[in-house]
């Protein structure tokens, strides 16, 4: 079955790709570049990386710009997920999602409407679990964003290995964040993952932060051979 | 060991992460033991052997079950205690003799259970996932836990421990699928 990947290139939408590559026949990414920072659905830093990611794994990517308004963001999505039908001929759409029932009703929903396929791979994994199997699967992901208490401005842009998760185990247990930050607790960025033909080297960054909301912004990357 | 039983219409499908994976997690983390099989391998022996069987979910879109329901008959007469989650309460109301038709809902709702259960808990209303395309009537035999007689949420027969859910208790719901575990548990003698 020919799909349609909702791309963000964040952790979680990387890792449903994979799934979906093993799986299925990913024709297409899809992401919605949002001008709100607040989005309900699409997270915004570091979104313009995705091309790149795009390229390092060979697959056409949709990029469909949104206002970020609650309900026009959802009349957007339709749209760019009506344009991979009609450019690449999707028959069912992927998203990352694990926990928010509010992304995946509002997914579901809209793929009814275009009788399409829905696939959530990631729904309801336990969250530390996944974090371990993101590293021993070989994702180098790397924080882009942080917009909850009680992350630092020392984890912008700090790559997520096995420290970083025992820390995020013990936030998660005193602060009830989600320890993948699904939430929207975290963004970020994969840099590298076993779908890459060549990874993201990040080359100038800037860093905006503060009262445990930040931002890095991503001023230049390329992509260089491993 | 309770065996989770994978409804989607291909054996080892990209959907079996999001209506099957969840189910065998909150049964492990309760502390027993959850096997996993496909539908098409199915047998009734291994039905049998088992100390309970959940019947998994499916994609909105995946009504294949409908084609097996010839091969799944033996399943009306198990006496290992079964819960069907959303395609599962389907298949269970369709050898049942219920009537399975269209009713498509998406997101969480409303839902009211009407008696003390020991698998649906105590009655309350609480907030359900549903994810489906189509409904199930109550089908003769069967009490009526959650719902209209035509249009069913929640229901167990009479007599044996089957026990039909068209939401997904998986969703912040997790305590149904829990409770069922401690019945199998239980049931086992243990």
């Amino acid at each position: 079955m020919k799909l349609g990947v909702l791309f963000s290139g964040g952790k979680d939408s990387v890792f449903a790709c994979y799934r979906a590559v093993v799986h299925g026949d990913v024709a297409c990414l899809i992401t919605l570049r949002s001008a709100n920072p607040e989005s309900y659905m699409f997270h915004t830093p570091a979104i313009d990386l995705t091309s790149l990611q795009a390229q390092a794994m060979g697959i056409p990517l949709i990029v469909q710009e949104t206002a970020g308004e609650k309900e026009a963001e959802l009349a957007d999505m339709k749209r760019a997920i009506e344009r991979a039908r009609e450019e690449h001929g999707i028959e069912g759409v992927v998203t990352g999602a694990i926990a928010s029932v509010y992304q995946a009703t509002r997914v579901q929903r809209i793929c009814r409407e275009l009788d399409l396929w829905c696939f959530n791979p990631l729904w309801q994994i336990d969250q530390l679990t996944y974090m371990r199997l993101l590293l021993s699967e070989g994702f180098e992901v790397v924080v882009t964003g942080v917009f909850a208490y009680p992350f630092t401005e020392e984890w912008i842009g700090r790559t997520i290995g096995g420290t970083e998760v025992d820390q995020l185990a013990s936030l998660a247990d005193k602060y009830q964040i989600n320890p993948s930050g699904e939430g929207g607790e975290l963004e970020t960025l994969v840099t590298d993952c076993p779908l890459f033909n060549r990874r993201i080297r990040i080359d100038r960054t800037s860093t905006e932060y503060s009262d445990h909301s930040g931002t890095l912004h991503i001023e230049k990357a390329e992509l260089v051979d491993r | 060991m309770i065996l989770i039983v994978d409804l989607c219409g291909e054996r080892g499908s990209l959907s079996r992460f999001e209506f099957v994976h969840p189910i065998s997690a909150i049964v492990e983390k309760y502390g027993e033991m959850a096997g996993t099989v496909h539908v098409s391998d199915l047998s009734s022996a291994a039905a049998k052997a088992a100390d309970g069987i959940v019947l998994c979910g499916t994609a909105i879109k995946d009504h294949a079950w409908q084609g097996l329901l010839g091969e799944l008959e033996w399943l009306r007469d198990v006496r290992t205690p079964v819960l069907g989650i959303c395609a599962g309460s389907q298949l269970i109301a369709a050898l049942h003799g219920g009537v399975v038709s269209p009713w498509p809902v998406i997101g969480m709702q409303a839902t009211t259970v009407l008696e003390e259960d020991k698998v649906l808990g105590k009655e309350r209303s609480f907030e359900a996932y549903h994810l489906h395309n189509l409904g199930h009537s109550l089908p003769p035999g069967f009490r009526l836990l959650a719902g209209t007689e035509e249009r069913a949420e929640a229901f167990r027969h009479t007599e044996r421990p089957i026990w039909g859910v068209l939401f997904h208790p998986e969703v912040r719901n997790e305590r149904i699928v829990e409770a069922f575990t401690d019945l199998c548990h239980r049931d086992r003698g243990e």
